[in-house]
């Protein structure tokens, strides 16, 4: 800290601890110490002072600690000669300043002044573990905040476009002379929002406080960190969150003093102006505060000063290729042609050759490019993958195929959905006048099984057909096998193999946390199962999944095993001793934060409930989605709530130690409706055939008292099965 | 006596110096001059006065090979060197005795004494065994009492603070048999293993040496440290004044002077004391300017900011200022000379001790159950003399700022904050090279040295060469005198890694972490940066020095021997008396590194002295597999420099 930079710091505290404590007086004036105050959609109250501080502050009354902590924090301006350590005090004054930002930020939530308009205001938990996720399985290796605003437009532009290029998550806000960076992307017509990997949060510095407390819930949820653990969770931060704070025009007190806060969590800052640098490590993991004024390197120096790992596959195509991209759309206006969906005919399709009929990185088009079709028009498409690998085999068809949704959506102006003979393609009018064919899809497709897979395919080459005819007989070809392969993992059970495969892959944010995949029971963030499993084993075997020999069955109702147990113990450092894959109430599995969806018991109906992410409303347990997810998460053991993936409802071996699916009392609509068809084949197999329609909803009930009204008029199986608790 | 500049390198001293000559004031140079030249058997070590067989003494090229006992050079040398160890490490130790029982009478509810450092209290509590979860804190205060108590005469096992050694230095001393069991037992031992007819193998001799030496710093030094910190407060970053320029001729001046701060502590009350102050005013003077000598001054600089009048060479000239009214001693490094000068000057010595009376001062006996009483008896006596100043007051204009109170435990807090509290960003700053590495420049001052010189060179040459210095005692007072202790002097003297940490840290460029007694806070300091991780696993690995330009005491010879035992290579400024024992001298400047991981040398030119710490912390690096330090000294090619921001 230089003195300059802690003179600020010191300045700024004293600055906001007063406007936060004005703020809380006539907030308490106004509306009572009782009066109620929460950020929206979060189990963790005012996040900031419930990791550092342990406290669940639900009223103004309760926010008197905080304040108390937070004035206990502010320190003198260090004296201009002979001056006392100044480094630690200016954390410190950067820890009351996040606390105080904190308690400003809720009470406007109270006053309906967050979130400011075209903002994000408050991160919800939801989208805190959607972007979790995101994290471990890097495709998005760190978070920029864009602070201030850039000289122009243009500039502003250009370093966004930097961050996504290395898929950085953008989080864009404050302002410096009157302007804020939030408005200069709105001025520019960019896209933002989560799906874009830019989210604008606020337009002052105090919303600041959004991302870092954002931040801090994922040292407790997905570090497992108790609460009051202030300085595992700042270390969490430090170590697990690649977050850096770009500063963008001149630097003011206050941005000092909230800047020392995110230093205390690890996050440096790059500035644009000249401020003194703080070159010093250790606090942060390397520089605390650099200058870089040169705009097309700031974003590289930011992502070097904090040791982000970007991993930016090199390839050969004129449009920009990053995981940033995958959310985009190409909406009509901008598209200059599509394949698929109800448009045309649209077949992707990957299968295993001999070696010597593979020529690596080879791409043929067959029929007319893109070039070739007017404007807004459509055509037939067929991609088909031809691979060779000496490890390749038939079962990992499926799973390389799948791929080539996220690969295709990478690349900018390309828009890929859905996969087999359901794609849906479009390449917008940019990436065609960029100079975008459909070789490049090739390009693509070549280079990136290679990047991700390289461990089982020796040689990829690609087939694009256009041509009707040939589209057509790609169809025929490849519609049995897509059966072939559907019964091939359908037809697998738990007891057909001898091995699960394990997936630590979560344990960079969870460190006790440890996923048990078996045949029917797929990794609760719903993207890996046990064919993935088995596949990313033989690529990588060091890698995160391993497999697991069932050993001497304990339980084979609860599906306890001997081999499990032990796998389990060692590799959730010694800190889950039972695990039962079959149960939701004893030996339960744990969970990183990933899950798509938490099945929890419903007591009165002698039943559980599915909630998934997606569902944001109430459920008859009285907690929503993001409330149980905070109690389910982090690598501990609830009885009652597990974690699972969305296609587990389904499976024979759901929660059957507990009597299965006739068990599900409760399920979002939109969750049910997109399961039907599944469902209803289970239905009938344990011959309850309109079983789906007696499982409640939002729209029939979202209390016990109501659901269990309606089980009764309907005659649920779970009312009459044996008691749950 | 020598001219002025050859005596000190202190303005301040060197005008006190001068002006004394010139009235015929008799100092310590005068002492010196005409105690030359010494005994050259003394100097070497391999005089024996051990049983009166003797005097014998050694003449290796002569026909007295060996004692009349039989004894070599090298058992005369390893004796008479581990005695002198003995003396010191009683001396820290018995300074933690009486801190320890302090202590005791507070958990008692006797005296003037409370608890100020409840949690570092507890701490010590759980570290010794003793219950405290739930327990008030008296209860707490005496079981930790009557445990670091325990310790003085336990007669076997292992010593509890030696345990927090890392485990890599322990491994060698158990190896080694070397473990302290208690501090008692330890100097007992020294002292019977020496006498006539026991033992007579000077490696035997020198590890007995090694383990009495533990005991002082990994034990009763530790002791006096933690248990000062209890009762009087952990010190945090303070500001104060250095040099004789801190006394105020218009002001009662009170001098503390010694090594404990059980008294001065209640002075510092005392002086404070209203009805005092209106005494003072009473006999003329504007009030009660409190200052020390030594190392009591450390104790209540450190915790209080209470200005330094100078280290050990300016207890006479601080007198001769003829404007102190009251110097109050206790124990170690008073010069019994001291009280000559009260017939010169009006100065009131007052002897506090039980332990340290003087044919010439006055003593008011300091009684630890009335201890504020004693405090103010002192004081008032001081006070009662301030209308008998004679003659002309002469206090030279000169002091400087300093900052100190910088604690292993502080480090932490001042570097991360409340909620970050870290070594991290000191080790990141070893290991990235812009701290090339860290030393401690300790000890005394040695008339037979030009006050202050050595100290100063070395540590201006460190920071050089970006190495952070930590100063306890005497040395840290030298350092303070020429503005060292200044969080600017980073900017004027560092090398360009020094500014940079240093102006993030808000720090000075030497760290002054408090008596000599505190070397113990070095030890800690070393052990959690190893505990830090990145500088390999031992004390051994680190890139540290220590260094002693001016020692003289048999306390300095103690502290040598548990920092290079603790793995720590240490440069003294003159060498030990053991030169006459070829085998004593080898292996302590050779072979015992093999076996603790330190060494001593010895080198009277700072900067030499300085070179040789240095290239052996550019070893160090090196065997770390470290970068070699990032930037080059400070003022040759190729060193960057500062640029105003």
């Amino acid at each position: 800290m230089s003195k300059i930079i802690a003179s600020g710091v010191m300045r700024g505290t004293q600055q906001i601890v007063g406007e936060a404590e004005k703020f809380w007086e006539r907030a308490r004036q106004d509306k009572g110490e009782g009066q109620k105050v929460e950020f929206p959609e979060t189990a963790f109250y005012l996040p900031m002072a419930c990791a550092l501080m342990g406290l669940e502050v639900k009223t103004i009354g309760e926010m008197k600690p905080v304040l108390a902590e937070a004035r206990s924090l502010v320190r003198k301006v260090p004296s201009d000669k002979v001056w006392l350590p100044y480094l630690g005090d200016a954390l410190d004054c950067g820890i009351a300043t996040l606390l105080a930002e904190e308690v400003i930020a809720v009470l406007r939530y109270l006053y309906k002044e967050e979130p400011q308009k075209g903002c994000e205001g408050f991160f919800s938990d939801t989208q805190m573990r959607q972007l979790g996720i995101q994290l471990v399985d890097g495709r998005m290796p760190g978070f920029a905040a864009i602070l201030g605003a850039a000289p122009d437009t243009e500039t502003a532009v250009a370093i966004v476009r930097e961050c996504q290029k290395r898929s950085l998550l953008v989080f864009a806000g404050a302002s410096s002379n009157g302007k804020s960076i939030v408005d200069q992307l709105a001025e520019a017509n960019v896209e933002t929002g989560w799906d874009n990997y830019i989210v604008p949060f606020g337009r002052d510095t105090i919303s600041t406080i959004f991302p870092l407390n954002w931040a801090i819930r994922s040292a407790l949820t997905f570090g497992g960190i108790s609460k009051g653990n202030a300085k595992q969770c700042l270390l969490y931060c430090k170590d697990r969150v690649f977050a850096f704070a770009l500063a963008l025009g001149e630097v003011d007190d206050l941005k000092y003093a909230t800047a020392a806060g995110a230093i205390d969590m690890g996050f440096p800052v790059i500035a644009d102006t000249h401020i003194p640098e703080i070159k010093p490590t250790g606090i942060c993991t390397y520089e605390h505060v650099v200058t870089e004024f040169d705009y097309k390197k700031i974003v590289p120096r930011a992502v070097e000063v904090r040791g982000v790992k970007v991993k930016v596959a090199e390839i050969d195509i004129p449009v920009s290729y990053a995981a940033a991209f995958e959310g985009e759309r190409v909406r009509k206006e901008d598209m200059h042609v599509q394949f698929g969906s109800k448009f045309s005919k649209g077949v992707e399709f990957l299968k295993t050759l001999e070696a010597d009929a593979v020529e690596d990185a080879r791409t043929e088009v067959f029929g007319p490019d893109i070039d070739t079709v007017k404007e807004g028009g459509a055509i037939d498409l067929a991609i088909v993958i031809e691979v060779a690998g000496r490890k390749m085999r038939a079962d990992f068809e499926g799973i390389l195929e799948r791929q080539i949704h996220r690969y295709l959506n990478h690349a900018m102006g390309v828009m890929h959905t859905a996969q087999r003979d359901q794609i849906w393609v479009r390449v917008s009018k940019d990436a065609l006048k960029s100079g975008f064919r459909l070789k490049h899809m090739g390009t693509i497709l070549h280079a990136m099984l290679h990047e991700e897979y390289g461990g089982i395919v020796d040689k990829v080459q690609v087939k694009i057909y256009t041509d009707p005819a040939k589209v057509a007989a790609v169809l025929a070809e490849a519609t049995p096998v897509f059966a072939a392969r559907d019964s091939r993992v359908a037809g697998m059970t738990d007891e057909s193999t001898d091995t699960f495969y394990s997936c630590t892959l979560c344990q960079s944010f969870a460190p006790n946390h440890v996923c048990m995949i078996t045949p029917e029971r797929l990794g609760l963030c719903g993207a890996y199962n046990w064919l993935d499993g088995q596949a990313s084993y033989e690529i990588k075997p060091t890698g995160h999944n391993q497999p697991v020999k069932k050993g001497r069955a304990i339980d084979e109702k609860a599906g306890e095993w001997e081999g499990v147990n032990e796998f389990v113990y060692t590799h959730s450092n010694r800190s889950v001793s039972r695990f039962s894959a079959y149960s939701m109430m004893q030996n339960v599995m744990t969970s990183c934060g990933c899950f798509e969806v938490i099945v929890g018991i419903i007591p009165e109906a002698n039943g559980v409930m599915a909630v998934n992410r997606e569902y944001a409303g109430d459920t008859p347990i009285g907690m929503r989605f993001s409330t149980l997810a905070g109690s389910v998460g982090g690598g501990a053991q609830t009885p009652g709530f597990i974690g699972v993936g969305r296609l587990y409802l389904s499976s024979k071996k759901f929660i059957s130690a507990e009597g299965g699916l006739k068990r599900l009392v409760w399920l979002p609509k939109a969750l049910k409706d997109a399961n039907r068809a599944k469902l209803d084949e289970r239905a009938k197999e344990f011959g309850i055939p309109g079983f789906v329609d007696m499982i409640g909803d939002e729209t029939i009930a979202t209390d016990a008292e109501s659901l269990l009204k309606h089980l009764e008029k309907v005659g649920h199986p779970a009312l009459t099965m044996d008691p749950l608790v | 006596m020598s001219n002025s500049s050859q005596c000190s390198a202190d303005p301040a001293a060197c005008a006190m110096i001068d002006a004394c000559h010139e009235t015929g004031v008799n100092l310590i140079w005068d002492r010196v001059a005409t105690m030359m030249p010494q005994c050259r058997y003394g100097v070497q070590g391999i005089c024996c006065r051990i049983c009166t067989m003797g005097p014998c003494r050694i003449n290796p090229a002569g026909k007295n090979k060996v004692g009349i006992c039989g004894a070599t050079a090298d058992t005369i040398a390893a004796r008479n060197l581990v005695r002198m160890i003995a003396a010191g490490t009683a001396a820290h130790s018995d300074h933690g005795r009486g801190v320890a029982h302090t202590l005791l009478m507070a958990a008692e509810g006797k005296g003037d004494y409370k608890i100020r450092d409840e949690v570092k209290l507890r701490g010590l509590a759980r570290e010794l065994g003793v219950v405290e979860k739930g327990k008030p804190v008296l209860e707490v205060a005496k079981g930790v009492a009557l445990a670091v108590s325990a310790q003085y005469g336990q007669q076997e096992g292992e010593v509890v603070f030696a345990l927090r050694a890392p485990a890599d230095q322990l491994k060698r001393w158990r190896e080694n048999g070397v473990v302290p069991r208690g501090m008692d037992r330890e100097v007992v031992d020294i002292m019977h293993r020496t006498t006539m007819g026991v033992d007579s193998e000077f490696h035997s001799i020198l590890h007995q040496g090694v383990r009495t030496a533990l005991a002082d710093g990994w034990s009763g030094s530790m002791i006096a440290t933690e248990i000062s910190d209890v009762l009087f407060g952990t010190p945090d970053p303070i500001r104060s004044r250095v040099n004789l320029g801190v006394l105020d001729a218009k002001m009662v001046n009170i001098l503390v002077h010694g090594h404990e701060p059980l008294l001065s502590e209640m002075i510092v009350i005392a002086c404070q004391d209203a009805e005092l102050i209106a005494l003072a005013k009473s006999k003329g003077a504007t009030g009660i300017n409190l200052a020390g000598i030594c190392c009591t001054a450390n104790e209540i600089l450190m915790r209080h900011g209470v200005p330094v009048a100078g280290n050990f060479l300016h207890q006479e000239l601080a007198v001769a200022t003829g404007v102190v009214d009251a110097m109050i001693v206790d124990v170690q490094c008073v010069m019994p000379g001291l009280g000559d000068l009260g017939t010169t000057f009006h100065t009131k010595f007052i002897s506090t001790s039980k332990m340290a009376h003087f044919a010439t001062t006055e003593h008011i006996q300091f009684e630890e159950s009335s201890a504020l009483e004693s405090a103010k008896k002192i004081v008032r006596a001081g006070i009662e003399n301030y209308p008998n100043r004679k003659g002309r007051a002469m206090v030279p204009d000169v002091r400087s700022d300093m900052v100190a109170g910088f604690t292993a435990e502080n480090i932490a807090t001042f570097l991360g904050g409340k909620y970050r509290a870290t070594y991290r960003p000191l080790n990141d700053a070893v290991m990235s090279g812009r701290f090339r590495g860290a030393v401690a420049v300790v000890g005394c001052n040695n008339p037979k040295q030009c006050q202050d010189a050595g100290h100063v060179a070395i540590i201006k040459e460190l920071l050089r060469n970006d190495v952070i210095v930590i100063a306890t005692g005497c040395a840290a007072i030298a350092a303070a005198k020429v503005g060292l202790l200044t969080p600017e002097a980073a900017e004027e003297w560092g090398g360009e890694g020094i500014r940079e940490v240093c102006s993030t840290v808000g720090i000075p460029p030497v760290l002054h972490m408090g008596a000599c007694v505190d070397i113990s806070r070095v030890l800690m300091v070393a052990t959690n940066i190893v505990k830090e991780g990145g500088l390999g696993t031992s004390i051994v690995d680190l890139p540290v020095a220590g260094v002693a330009p001016e020692w003289m005491s048999e306390k300095a010879v103690a502290i040598g021997f548990y920092v290079i035992a603790s793995g720590i290579y240490t440069v003294l400024g003159s060498p030990l008396p053991i030169e006459g024992g070829p085998g004593v001298l080898d292996y302590l400047t050779n072979g015992i590194e093999k076996v603790f991981g330190g060494k001593f040398a010895f080198e009277s030119d700072p900067i030499k002295s300085a070179r040789l710490m240095i290239d052996h912390i550019d070893a160090k690096r090196k065997a770390l597999g470290l970068p070699p330090a990032m930037y080059a000294p400070k003022g040759e090619a190729g060193a960057r420099e500062a640029v105003a921001v």
